[in-house]
């Protein structure tokens, strides 16, 4: 847009003013979008919060939407999610930062192109088929290690799996963000008879850790809303984490925020009970959750790109 | 390239310098190669097993039949179908409103707080997890407007919603990638805005468009989240014949088969389910690979 705008601005025709217009619809349909799923969420929940006090709803430590006697304590979802974000971002993020080191520093440009879209399959797999490979194949691979009590289902091969699917958008973001680090700073670094180790950890990596930091949040809000693996391999086990052996976790089911809505979803329950509306209750703090994170991303990379523009 | 040359002298003077560890940088290469392919080979040892699993299971029979208790006489063709006729509908969706709302951002809005708000909001649309939106279709396509539970209409829809962010983006790149001077020239030569977009940007943003556009349907045919959300049945046994006839997946067929507790269900049937779906994904990205080829070669 720095050239001369030379265009008319469409007026002349009534068809350029037509298009315009529905151009723009199409783009203000991104926004309604938003507000049709913010508006959805909350008539529903707001029902089920008439119902259920959102004190119990955030502090109760059970949740047992469609079992006698029901209760709704969002605790367990969340310390399940929180459970397999874990168990992810242990995978996910020092793999993903290490691959984009690889590819930013040491990879040659014929081997990035392969790298790369290799990744990024990893990213295009359906999630019911990592789901099915979690159950089916890693599960079992786990339980055959000498003193590893697995259950069929379990929080450790879910989250397994939820790491490897996050890794490409650890890595190409942080990747990104290392390639947009000046060659002067690695010049500089060179020059005082550094190694290339020394330039990527002590000078590309802090110079690019906002980038980096941006993608392990949109990584790890990923891993919060990823549905289909958690809801195949992990279980349906709404339960607390054991202070005192945070780590057992991993080897019992659990159950997520986004299980218990694939559950629910699955059961038929009838249209108006508290069981459905909670499916909205639920979906609205997911959302709040990934939206928070998401926007924080947003920002946190938008801090970084002036700095090198 | 510069890196290299950096490289070189690093080797040259290592004696000089005492503190340089030559086998840490070393290992630390090797470290971060086999990052890099660490996820690549689980994929493709999992793939291995996978298809392993599938031989004898994936045949004709198994493509041309309904679901069936009985594992050995159980197929997939419902789904097969579901999950193209759900596919067409979302491309004939998600394109013209995907690229309509690119061509506004990139050629139309001025750089102003609504055109950073649609941005960001773009942006965020794309975060948001799969199954808010099956929320978003249980709430606004069978709820309020009643297009009923499962049916292929609420399916495709829900799905294309899901998908748009991710058109728009790949189409605004299309679109900002051509070069500023050939718009000029066409507005040199008297043609409106209009005609600009219709007969120089879009011509050449096309190849760019279309592979973004058939990656995202990729995308959408491995959804399984919304489509249970919305109530799409576990098992189907025949194929939709109308906008309104309920609609199986096959993603939503494989979550429906890896449940059930039979080992010939879980390393044969669903093996093959698995395979079947891989295969048609990598089928739709292989054509978006092609055009993307095919236009790089032309230009």
């Amino acid at each position: 847009m720095s050239a001369i705008d030379l265009s008319s601005d469409g007026s002349r025709t009534a068809r350029g003013i037509a298009f315009r217009y529905l151009f723009t619809l199409c783009a203000l349909l991104s926004i309604l979008t938003t507000v049709a799923i913010v508006l959805t969420l909350l008539l529903d929940a707001v029902d089920f919060f008439a119902a259920v006090s959102p004190i119990e709803f955030l502090f109760g430590t059970r949740w047992s939407p469609t079992n006698d006697p029901v209760a709704f304590g969002v605790l367990p979802l969340i310390s399940g999610t929180l459970t397999i974000t874990v168990g992810a971002a242990a995978i996910a993020l020092p793999i993903g930062l290490l691959t984009a080191i690889y590819l930013s520093e040491y990879a040659s440009s014929r081997r990035r192109a392969y790298l790369k879209p290799a990744l990024e399959v990893l990213a295009g797999v359906p999630t019911v088929v990592y789901g099915y490979f979690a159950l089916v194949y890693v599960t079992p691979a786990l339980d055959a290690i000498p003193f590893v009590e697995l259950s069929t289902f379990n929080a450790l091969s879910a989250s397994i799996m939820v790491g490897i699917m996050i890794i490409p958008m650890v890595s190409s973001i942080s990747e990104d963000a290392m390639s947009a680090v000046p060659d002067s700073l690695r010049q500089a670094s060179y020059g005082l008879g550094a190694t290339k180790f020394t330039v990527s950890t002590s000078v590309v990596v802090p110079a690019a850790l906002s980038g980096i930091f941006s993608s392990f949040i949109l990584a790890l809000s990923r891993a919060i809303g990823e549905t289909m693996i958690v809801a195949i391999a992990a279980g349906q086990t709404p339960k607390l984490i054991d202070l005192t052996d945070p780590a057992g976790l991993f080897l019992e089911s659990v159950q997520t925020m986004t299980a218990a809505m694939v559950q629910i979803g699955t059961n038929d329950v009838v249209g108006q009970s508290i069981a459905y509306k909670s499916l909205f209750a639920v979906g609205l703090t997911l959302f709040v959750i990934t939206f928070a994170m998401n926007l924080v991303s947003e920002y946190v990379a938008s801090r970084y790109r002036e700095v090198y523009q | 390239m510069a890196a290299e040359t950096g490289d070189q002298t690093v080797d040259e003077r290592e004696s000089e310098f005492g503190q340089i560890s030559r086998t840490k940088d070393v290992a630390f290469r090797w470290l971060t190669l086999a990052a890099a392919l660490v996820g690549i080979l689980s994929l493709a040892i999992l793939l291995a097993y996978v298809t392993v699993d599938a031989v004898g299971w994936l045949d004709w029979q198994f493509l041309t039949s309904a679901p069936h208790p009985n594992p050995f006489e159980a197929g997939i063709f419902p789904a097969l179908i579901g999950s193209i006729a759900l596919m067409l509908l979302i491309a004939l969706v998600t394109f013209p409103l995907g690229v309509g709302a690119a061509i506004y951002l990139e050629e139309y809005a001025s750089d102003g707080p609504l055109t950073t708000f649609i941005q960001i909001n773009i942006a965020n649309l794309a975060g948001v997890p799969s199954v808010v939106y099956g929320l978003l279709g249980l709430g606004l396509f069978v709820s309020l407007i009643g297009f009923g539970f499962g049916t292929l209409l609420v399916a495709a829809f829900t799905v294309a919603l899901l998908i748009l962010p991710i058109v728009i983006i790949s189409a605004q790149e299309a679109i900002r990638a051509v070069p500023d001077s050939q718009r000029q020239a066409s507005y040199g030569m008297g043609a409106t805005k209009w005609q600009t977009i219709r007969n120089v940007v879009l011509p050449r943003a096309m190849p760019g468009i279309l592979t973004g556009t058939i990656l995202a349907l990729g995308r959408a045919i491995g959804e399984t989240a919304p489509l249970i959300m919305i109530g799409a049945p576990t098992t189907v046994f025949g194929v939709p014949n109308s906008l309104l006839s309920k609609v199986s997946a096959m993603p939503m067929q494989i979550y429906t088969w890896a449940r059930y507790p039979e080992t010939e269900f879980q390393y044969g049937v669903v093996a093959a389910g698995v395979v079947t779906l891989l295969v048609v994904l990598l089928s739709i990205n292989s054509v978006a690979i092609l055009i993307r080829n095919h236009y790089q070669h032309d230009q």
